[in-house]
């Protein structure tokens, strides 16, 4: 049986479909067999992030429809072969997506793949409850300010309580936070919060902390998940993420502002 | 002029709304035999004659509705005005038995929970009786205050309520809600919103371990985070009403 993560946060902007393209990716290259769905019907976005915009056939509706098969919707990945992607459609709105037929596609992947990495969109409507339905494990994206924090307690809350384990009385979905866009330089300026208070409102098993990096609007706009960039921090923060989930004892890094040596100095590279 | 003394002045309220509950016995009918039930209930007045004396009555007829013959309503309450009995409402009547009601303007009820479901023995007409009036009474101190534990935090939009005391065992986020009838323990950060003593309890308490609330009530007396900035917030503090004002101590 595939495990199925749900990565969510409520708030818009913060970092979702970078993350699901992210540990989607790091997934299958860690030997996985893992498929990527975007739950984003009508606001297609994941396709550009993972570069297969232009192989889009078939989409996540037509097959909950019945209009194409599982095989001919998903899109294998160049990049590795383990890797598949289960794109939105563009067309359509979230009131295309049925909690029968979401079953049915999940339950399908299921049998084939051993991780299901499903991108919530934004908003607790029927998107989101849909991607994180069926889910056995919830990545929380959460940047550290007070609104997006908020709305992750808020989207906790829908996950303890109206997700298929909760209605079922099953053991709980396991919630893991991940703090991204995360500025060690302007936490100890006072304007963001640290890890520490994000901690003390949200008390959630923190995964990873994501530097806030060029290297990731430089990612998306390539179509290239940032963690296969090795040499940036946001790819290592990632790869860090997904080795921690899979049980490896990582340290955790980027939560302290990095001591730079005199030429980081002159130069300033961040 | 008489258009003045029929004018009352309307600088003090002659009257007002407010909200309470009372408890009142609830006579549960299995049977439709009315020879039995009139019977039976004749022997149950006998018993304590004092108790049951002009006493508001709530008919349950969930059960016997059950029967495939429907209770003739109409003598029942007929029967109950001659013993001096009260119905002052009815839950689980059928069509024809709600006519009845309103023809004797008696209201229609819901009995939730404890009474509608509890399996009692089919003789038994009554759910109360003077003889064993104390030790139920007793009893239903332990069985109806319904307290509440939570292990889990309490996250934005969540809303509990307890019918008896709350207990959370860890934090209650901004924007949630959490409400009882009794006292609110929060063994963690207060950051939403308590109110406890719901149905009118000046009693109850609310006690947690930082109070960053945006609302704490007792009893319908309320304050909002506004009037709580100048308070030490991280201490555990306990919040009580005296003399129909909040009094915020640090414990």
């Amino acid at each position: 049986m595939a495990r199925i993560i749900v990565v969510t946060s409520g708030k818009g902007g913060v970092g979702k479909t970078t993350t699901s393209a992210a540990i989607a990716m790091g997934l299958a290259k860690k030997g996985h067999k893992t498929a990527v769905i975007d739950f984003d019907v009508g606001l297609r976005n994941l396709d550009l992030i993972m570069g297969c915009e232009r192989r889009v056939v078939y989409d996540f509706v037509n097959v909950i429809n019945g209009e194409a098969s599982l095989r001919q919707a998903l899109i294998k990945d160049k990049r590795c072969n383990q890797l598949f992607i289960l794109p939105a459609s563009q067309t359509r709105d979230k009131d295309a997506l049925t909690q029968e037929g979401v079953g049915k596609v999940l339950k399908e992947l299921s049998k084939e793949f051993k991780y299901i990495v499903c991108d919530s969109p934004a908003g607790i409507e029927r998107g989101a409850n849909l991607a994180m339905y069926f889910a056995d494990d919830a990545f929380v994206v959460t940047n550290p300010e007070v609104s997006s924090v908020r709305d992750s307690d808020r989207m906790l809350g829908i996950l303890a309580s109206k997700s298929r384990r909760a209605e079922n009385g099953e053991e709980a979905i396991k919630e893991y936070l991940l703090l991204s866009r995360y500025s060690p330089e302007r936490v100890k300026l006072g304007e963001m919060l640290s890890v520490e208070d994000v901690q003390d409102i949200l008390s959630l098993h923190l995964l990873g902390v994501i530097p806030e990096s060029k290297s990731v609007l430089n990612a998306s706009n390539s179509g290239t998940p940032v963690i296969l960039d090795e040499e940036s921090n946001a790819g290592k923060a990632y790869a860090d993420v997904v080795a921690r989930y899979l049980g490896e004892d990582v340290p955790h890094r980027f939560i302290d502002e990095e001591k730079k040596g005199i030429f980081g100095k002159l130069f300033g590279k961040k | 002029m008489s258009t003045d003394t029929e004018a009352p002045i309307y600088n003090k309220s002659a009257l007002e709304f407010k909200s309470s509950s009372f408890s009142s016995p609830v006579l549960v009918i299995h049977s439709t035999d009315l020879k039995q039930i009139k019977h039976q209930l004749k022997e149950k007045i006998a018993q304590a004659p004092e108790f049951f004396k002009n006493s508001p009555l709530l008919i349950d007829l969930k059960f016997c509705n059950e029967n495939e013959h429907p209770l003739e309503f109409e003598p029942l309450i007929e029967f109950l005005h001659k013993e001096k009995l009260f119905p002052v409402g009815v839950s689980g009547a059928n069509e024809e038995q709600k006519n009845t009601a309103f023809k004797f303007y008696i209201p229609l009820h819901t009995i939730r929970g404890a009474h509608a479901e509890s399996k009692l023995p089919p003789q038994s007409t009554t759910t109360n009786t003077a003889e064993n009036t104390n030790k139920k009474s007793s009893d239903e101190a332990i069985n109806t205050v319904e307290n509440m534990l939570i292990t889990q935090p309490v996250r934005s939009g969540q809303r509990l309520y307890a019918k008896g005391d709350l207990t959370i065992l860890s934090h209650v986020s901004a924007g949630a809600e959490v409400m009882a009838e009794g006292n609110i323990h929060i063994y963690g950060a207060l950051r939403g919103r308590a109110l406890a003593g719901v149905q009118g309890n000046t009693q109850s308490r609310i006690f947690c371990s930082a109070l960053h609330a945006e609302l704490i009530s007792i009893a319908g007396h309320y304050k909002t985070s506004e009037d709580l900035d100048t308070l030490d917030q991280q201490k555990p503090t306990q919040i009580l009403l005296q003399d129909q004002a909040l009094i915020i101590n640090n414990l």
